[in-house]
């Protein structure tokens, strides 16, 4: 019998058809859309006249542009936007959902949130599905075991009318994780690291899949972070087999199955796994007992170093690309050759995002600011991935721990990883963030930004530079 | 339908730098426009532009003849990053319709023939040579039936699946082809699905 690894299940499953030239023509199961990326899709669908084949496979929530403040007392959004371009993106939004019959989380509303934290909270993402959506880190959904990747606004429109999509099969690579980390080291920390060694570009052309002993030890929300860094090493698909951990996540959800179709579909999904003799085109082992935190120093997520190690000289390099890469991110990072990443002092400090904005992350952050202060003339902000989390931290006492520490405690959306909304860096200054691109002006024209976790991205606030968070003390806050 | 896409010719834009990610390509707060069309002007807005809005003179694509230039040539992993179009849309604007490559993010590049734009991947000897091309302003052109690029008196093969070049060629819109010639796939699929994985289909569930 064949063996199958896991991608090829999820692929096989959804086959419709063998197209010519070796493509396949792929079922979608659902689709995300967000303000963003969705409104040329719709405009496409008018102008050909076209309706959603199946819509209540769709969800639309407005995260991107979204401010993450508001003037009124309730926290009521609607109606209090100063940006009119970002007002009328998300009105524009509201219109095609009513238009078209989608359902829609309100911005206003208990399940508004970052599309990759709000798929799985509602129960939209499901193990053995596939799940696109316009956003390149839509591979965070593999976490469940389903096939999801980004795409653009025409494929988009493409789903919308057909329910399907044009794919090329990808090579498969797993990456397993062996050993026992160290409590301060968090699945981001692995993430960079994998990042960092195979490059920038190093998983193009595979979908990844997780496995080992500290994935399975992982919880919901550190298989997701995983899942969502690895399309910064050029992989549109990340996976991890579904199991006990993944199907006490999703009971009792709002969208998941209930009662003995919930059953049929846990028997369904323990199928999923990676049958035992599966061959995979590459296989890579990460010891994690043998990583410290990691922080990325560059312009790309690959470059990236252990918090005790130094900025690369590029004196030191090879001629070539990347003595050149090396060369100009210093520059644009205003990092001397040398230079210890612990010296590095920051402006900010962003702690959220679909990587990191997770009720994990806030406690993880929360441990290490209880009972200390932020120091003087840092920003800190931290912004929950859904107004879920929102909720779910205000009702253990997070926010009062993060406020009294000195931390902003702000409403859920995309903020300072994208910077589309007010929450953005200047010309030179430097933020600790939990986000997932340090890119050339990704947090503003001229920001610098350093990838971390949010127990690093909490300590750097503290100190009031780039921090070892083994150095502190993780707090047991009490609620 | 995008413009069909045959033969093209002219100067190619060199860009010899690795990860040129579409955060560079098109500024996320730009992304609040919500028209596909007249978006070149914020292409690579960063680089072309400071922060006082003055053109930077000496930037690639602010000199002649780069500033009309139909190709783009670059280093590993160009368009990686965010899976926005507007990068697509915004190279378009520039009257850019080639890119030649050692390699492509991977939504960037199906985003590219979704829009009638050519991306080609060559090994990173061959790009170095079509870079020294450029960059010496010497005239590129490529046909696509035959799969040739041709600069001064060196010809290069390239591939590019079958079918996507045939939608290349011919301008086709996805969303049609498949609608037309995939119908019955499809609806089969979904019985076949519904029967099986009866809980996808649970749509009160999903209200």
């Amino acid at each position: 019998m064949t063996a199958y690894t896991l991608y090829e299940k999820l692929w096989n499953a959804h086959a419709v058809a063998e197209m010519p030239g070796g493509e396949t023509l792929l079922y979608i199961d659902r689709q995300i859309l967000h303000e963003v990326s969705s409104p040329q899709a719709f405009v496409a669908m008018r102008e050909a006249g076209r309706q959603l084949r199946r819509p209540e496979t769709h969800i639309a929530v407005a995260d991107h542009a979204v401010p993450t403040r508001s003037p009124r007392a309730d926290g009521i959004r609607h109606g209090t936007i100063e940006d009119a371009q970002a007002a009328s993106q998300i009105a524009e939004l509201e219109t095609n959902v009513r238009d078209f019959s989608v359902p829609y989380a309100d911005l206003d509303g208990a399940e508004q949130g970052i599309v990759h934290v709000i798929g799985p909270e509602s129960g939209f993402t499901l193990p053995g599905t596939t799940i696109v959506c316009g956003d390149s880190h839509t591979t965070t959904h593999g976490a469940f075991g389903a096939l999801a990747f980004g795409i653009g606004a025409s494929e988009q429109g493409t789903v919308m009318a057909a329910q399907c999509l044009r794919q090329k099969r990808a090579k498969t690579m797993r990456i397993d994780l062996v050993g026992q980390r160290h409590p301060l080291v968090f699945a981001k920390d692995i993430a960079l690291s994998i990042i960092a060694r195979i490059g920038a570009d190093g998983a193009a052309g595979h979908a990844v899949e997780f496995t080992g002993e500290a994935v399975r030890a992982m919880s919901m929300a550190e298989r997701m972070t995983l899942c969502n860094m690895i399309i910064e090493a050029g992989s549109r698909v990340g996976l991890v087999a579904p199991d006990d951990v993944t199907f006490a996540f999703l009971k009792g959800r709002r969208l998941a199955p209930k009662g003995a179709l919930w059953d049929q579909a846990v028997a369904a999904w323990r199928n999923l796994a990676s049958d035992a003799d599966a061959a995979y085109d590459r296989v890579i082992e990460v010891d994690v007992a043998a990583l410290v935190p990691q922080v990325s120093w560059g312009t790309t997520p690959d470059q990236t170093l252990p918090i005790d190690a130094a900025m690369p000289d590029p004196a030191l390099l090879p001629e070539g690309p990347e003595r050149r890469q090396a060369e100009k991110a210093l520059a644009y990072m205003g990092l001397a050759p040398g230079q210890s990443l612990t010296s590095v002092p920051i402006t900010h400090a962003f702690i959220g995002s679909c990587t990191n904005g997770r009720i994990e992350d806030i406690r993880a952050a929360a441990a290490i600011a209880q009972g200390r202060k932020v120091a003087p003339g840092i920003k800190a902000i931290v912004v929950p991935g859904s107004a879920a989390t929102r909720a779910a931290a205000e009702a253990e006492g997070l926010d009062r721990i993060l406020i009294e520490a000195g931390f902003e405690w702000r409403l859920a959306g995309c903020s300072m990883c994208v910077a589309m909304n007010d929450d953005r860096l200047k010309p030179g200054e430097r933020c600790a963030s939990t986000s997932n691109r340090n890119f050339e002006g990704r947090q503003g024209p001229g920001g610098r930004t350093h990838l971390m976790s949010p127990a690093m991205a909490a300590a750097a606030a503290i100190a009031g530079h780039i921090a070892d968070v083994r150095d502190y003390d993780a707090r047991e806050y009490v609620a | 339908m995008s413009q069909p896409f045959t033969t093209l010719s002219g100067h190619g834009v060199p860009m010899p730098e690795e990860n040129i990610d579409t955060d560079i390509i098109f500024p996320a707060r730009f992304l609040l426009i919500t028209a596909k069309a007249g978006l070149g002007k914020y292409a690579f807005h960063d680089r072309r532009y400071d922060s006082a809005g003055a053109e930077i003179g000496d930037y690639v694509l602010n000199r002649a003849p780069f500033n009309a230039a139909p190709f783009i040539v670059a280093g590993a992993n160009f368009g990686s990053g965010s899976s926005r179009e507007q990068a697509v849309w915004a190279i378009a604007g520039l009257g850019v319709r080639c890119i030649i490559a050692t390699g492509f993010g991977e939504i960037f590049h199906s985003n590219c023939q979704r829009n009638g734009i050519l991306p080609i991947t060559l090994p990173a000897e061959t790009v170095a040579e079509l870079m020294a091309a450029a960059e010496t302003e010497q005239l590129f052109s490529v046909d696509l039936e035959s799969q040739s690029l041709t600069v001064g008196n060196r010809a290069f093969a390239f591939d590019i699946a079958p079918e996507r070049k045939l939608a290349l060629m011919n301008g086709w819109d996805e969303t049609s082809v498949l609608l037309h010639q995939y119908a019955g796939a499809i609806a089969d699929f979904e019985t076949s699905q519904k029967a099986s994985s009866p809980w996808l289909y649970a749509e009160d569930q999903a209200q």
